[in-house]
């Protein structure tokens, strides 16, 4: 099968029925998603499936076919991306680091489809990206921080 | 200047995936293992069936590990289970091999037998207790003999899981006789000594490295021993790298927890509903293994009278042996259960008093000068007053508390007030007897410098906060100052990651050997700065009589919620959140509120949704599906400010911050819930399910 990969077209021809996650971590060699919980309730593991974030953990790889998947190591190249992170520093978002790759997926997906969300809208927007160390305020400053900065950019 | 927030060190590695984390190291002909566990919570091994197995494949258990205990405080728990087990969980062998999915396939067809043995699953049903303090200070029976009343009140609350989101591993490498083991861990050479003396292994052949950490909360201060000796044995016997990785319900079914603790307070009052004296029955529920609970009950004693001044005290407490997963650290050490127990029977005293909950505590708050519980001194500035009068400005809890009196209708709103303070570092004279830090500062000829410490970075920002005292007093910008995750082999034994001690008592040695560096600074020359801990003595502490100077200083914390509950369903939202703290000096504001932020809401955790059990020995809400955490939808904007009370023991005026900010949460959440439905609230956590059946 063949599946988009951070703008490439990449083939996997091993079995469909395994993770995502697996795949980009043990095949594709990128260990920027994490795994958390590996049944979809934190959100560390998670991408872009055609823009969308998803939780990879819970992903098929052989319900793929054709999609386009970004992953961080893709994601990190991008003008938004910038945005994103000098934000984050800004707001002191980052701490243990481990649900970052995926609340960046889960800011960027929400960004996409709304520009200027509301501190409820963010809220919901990574309401499956769990985070034990910064009760998500700052987080969330940061995401509105870079909503603000990056005007026009999504 | 200090405070002055800048970027952190390890922003850009972490913001991009780059940082690595134990998952994400990869070695040739790495072999996975798999650990099989007892599935009694007691019972005598009487047989263990193992599968065929392919080439390449085998098992590791007690017999691979010369001394077969985890050296914590003492060496008590096995490695391995031999003959007997004691929880459910306890690990028995583990399988290693090359795939892991064959690996995970043959640890699941071992075939273990058993006789059961009665087994002990509950903390009211424990009669045997592994640890037992009793002191007294002043004369208590005599004050209860003249009291008018005696008021008997039982407060306990619940199991809490650290819930770091990465959940715990280690990697062990074998290599030229030596042991290394890579771990997402707090305490690098705890790790150290617990596989040396395992695995009965000379210093210079046992080597710990940290990788990056993705959260701890102390649960990767005592459980990483185990996991090392786990990973030594099988490197050691296979010859290879052999990587563990715990999947999130093995972590959280077998791992360490918060204490759950029950409490007995006997209040001695006189007719003017003064206090007399306390007579505090405290259980904390060890667990099968006694590991840290020792000095965790140590913590949750000297923290029964919180904030108050009680004029004479007789304190049991004991750590109880259960049939059940062995609890441990966690963020608060046994601080958190006492501090919710004193602060409701503060707010129910007050109440039958006929006094303002706010009124009756501000009576017994202790001021400097005062004595602690144990004949201690708070020797520097209080500044609690100032602090609540600044809850009050931001918060209007007075006005709100006396508003909500009498309220109609299905919604009512309630508000809670919690004061709290937190002792800074190890507990009586650990750092001068066992720790003894040593610290060192390198300057290479490039003048760059390096900080050669054991604490970690595990989100607390340490790596930042490190940083910025070295380059503060040798005036270079914060990039010359490299600092990397520690490394045994190179790092000298600063002590752990624990006790709210990394700023003000490693941050200090950084603070003097970077003024020793600065005053004989020789510009592109290679310079080491060698800096040991020095102890100034103050009321010497004996742990025998519970006296003396437990801490030599202390933090400080008043936190308010505000709530508003749906009587039909029981629910409770968050109207408003405000922490107001004294950690002496932030190093970095943002790295503070960071601390605030995250503490407050595990607090709120702890207080509120955190709901964990034992079923017949085994943990219940043994997932992320089942154990609710809060997510950014059950949480609000909180209001918090620091307020500056600088300490002459730690750097630039630092005391200990990261426990103290999850102590104060829950009894606030508790008080407000208390205060709506006018309903006493005695145990945590108060989930909607225990609202319905308050009301």
């Amino acid at each position: 099968m063949e599946f988009i990969l951070n703008n490439k077209k990449v083939r996997y021809d091993g079995d469909p029925s395994r993770r995502l996650l697996d795949v980009l971590r043990d095949d594709f060699d990128m260990t920027e998603q994490k795994e958390g919980c590996r049944e979809g309730e934190c959100g560390a593991c998670a991408v872009l499936l055609n823009k969308k974030s998803i939780n990879s953990c819970i992903t098929a790889i052989g319900s793929l076919e054709g999609q386009e998947v970004m992953t961080l190591e893709g994601y990190r190249e991008t003008k938004q991306y910038k945005v994103l992170e000098e934000a984050f520093a800004k707001a002191g978002a980052v701490q243990c680091g481990f649900c970052i790759p995926g609340m960046i997926m889960a800011a960027e997906s929400l960004l996409s489809e709304n520009p200027n969300p509301s501190e409820a809208d963010i809220r919901e927007g990574i309401a499956g990206n769990l985070c034990r160390c910064t009760g998500y305020n700052m987080i969330i400053e940061g995401i509105q921080m870079a909503a603000k900065e990056g005007k026009g950019l999504w | 200047m200090i405070s002055k927030s800048i970027t952190k060190k390890d922003h850009a590695e972490k913001m991009s995936g780059m940082a690595k984390y134990l998952a994400d190291y990869r070695y040739k002909d790495m072999l996975h293992a798999k650990i099989v566990r007892s599935q009694k919570a007691h019972a005598r091994i009487l047989n263990i069936e193992l599968p065929v197995m392919k080439e390449g494949y085998g098992i590791v258990d007690a017999f691979d590990v010369p001394i077969n205990k985890i050296k914590v405080i003492k060496a008590e728990q096995p490695v391995f289970a031999e003959g007997e087990v004691k929880f459910i969980g306890e690990a028995i062998l583990m399988i290693v091999g090359p795939d892991k999915e064959l690996v995970e396939q043959y640890a699941a067809d071992v075939t273990i037998t058993y006789e059961e043995l009665p087994a002990v699953l509950k903390l009211e049903d424990s009669v045997i207790s592994c640890v037992r303090y009793e002191f007294e200070h002043g004369a208590v029976k005599e004050l209860f003999d003249k009291a008018y009343r005696i008021r008997e009140e039982i407060f306990t609350t619940g199991y809490q899981e650290q819930a770091y989101i990465e959940p715990q591993g280690a990697i062990g490498l074998y290599e030229n006789e030596k042991i290394t083991m890579i771990g997402s861990l707090q305490c690098p050479y705890y790790v150290k000594s617990a596989i040396e003396y395992a695995m009965e292994e000379a210093p210079d052949k046992v080597q710990v490295i940290q990788s990056t950490t993705g959260g701890a909360f102390g649960g990767k201060e005592d459980y990483p021993s185990l996991l090392g000796c786990f990973v030594a044995a099988a490197a050691k016997k296979f010859k290879k790298p052999v990587r563990l990785l715990y999947d999130r319900r093995e972590d959280m079914a077998v791992t360490t927890k918060r204490h759950p603790a029950r409490f007995v307070y006997r209040t001695a009052l006189d007719e003017n509903n003064e206090i007399l004296a306390m007579d505090i029955d405290a259980r904390l529920d060890g667990g099968a293994y006694e590991g840290l609970s020792s000095v965790v009950l140590q913590r949750c004693l000297l923290a029964l009278t919180g904030v108050y001044k009680i004029p004479a005290i007789h304190v049991i407490g004991q750590v109880m042996e259960t049939n059940t997963v062995p609890n441990g650290a966690f963020r608060g050490f046994g601080a958190p259960q006492s501090f919710f127990a004193i602060e409701m029977l503060m707010t129910h005293l007050a109440k039958e008093a006929g006094v303002l909950v706010l009124d009756y505590k501000k009576k017994y708050m202790v001021k400097q000068g005062d004595d602690t519980l144990t004949k201690g001194n708070f020797r520097y500035p209080v500044i609690l007053p100032e602090m609540i009068a600044e809850a009050e400005k931001l918060s209007h809890y007075s006005e709100k508390a006396a508003q909500y009196q009498h309220q109609q209708g299905r919604y009512k709103k309630g508000i809670g007030m919690s004061v709290f303070l937190h002792g800074c570092g190890f507990t009586g004279s650990a750092e001068k007897d066992h720790i003894k830090s040593v610290l060192k500062l390198v300057k290479y000829e490039d003048d760059t410098v390096e900080i050669l410490a054991s604490n970690t970075d595990m989100g607390q920002g340490l790596k930042t906060t490190f940083a910025k005292i070295a380059a503060q007093v040798l005036s270079i910008p914060v990039e010359n100052i490299r600092i990397a995750n520690p490394d045994t082999d190179r790092v000298p034994n600063s002590g752990p990651t624990v006790a709210s001690r990394s700023i003000m008592v490693v941050g200090k040695l950084i603070e003097r050997a970077a003024e020793k560096l600065r005053d004989n600074y020789k510009k592109g020359e290679y310079q080491e700065i060698i800096e040991h801990y020095v102890h100034s003595e103050m009321i010497p502490w004996d742990i025998s009589t519970f006296s003396g100077d437990a801490y030599p200083t202390y933090s400080w914390g008043v936190n308010v919620v505000e709530t508003e509950v749906d009587t039909l369903l029981g629910q409770a939202k968050l109207l408003g959140v405000w922490g107001i703290f004294d950690v002496g000096t932030a190093i970095d504001e943002t790295i503070m509120k960071g601390q605030m932020e995250g503490g407050m809401l595990q607090g709120l955790g702890y207080g509120s949704c955190e709901k964990m059990e034992n079923a017949g020995g085994a943990i219940k809400q043994a997932s992320m599906t089942d154990y609710i955490i809060p997510t950014a939808k059950d949480t609000i904007p909180f209001v918090t400010k620091m307020m500056e009370n600088p300490y002459e023991g730690g750097p630039f005026g630092a005391k200990g911050a990261g426990e103290l900010t999850i102590i104060g949460a829950a009894p606030a959440y508790a008080a407000a819930v208390e205060c709506a439905i006018g309903k006493e609230v005695t145990a945590i956590p108060v989930t909607q399910e225990k609202i319905l059946s308050l009301l």
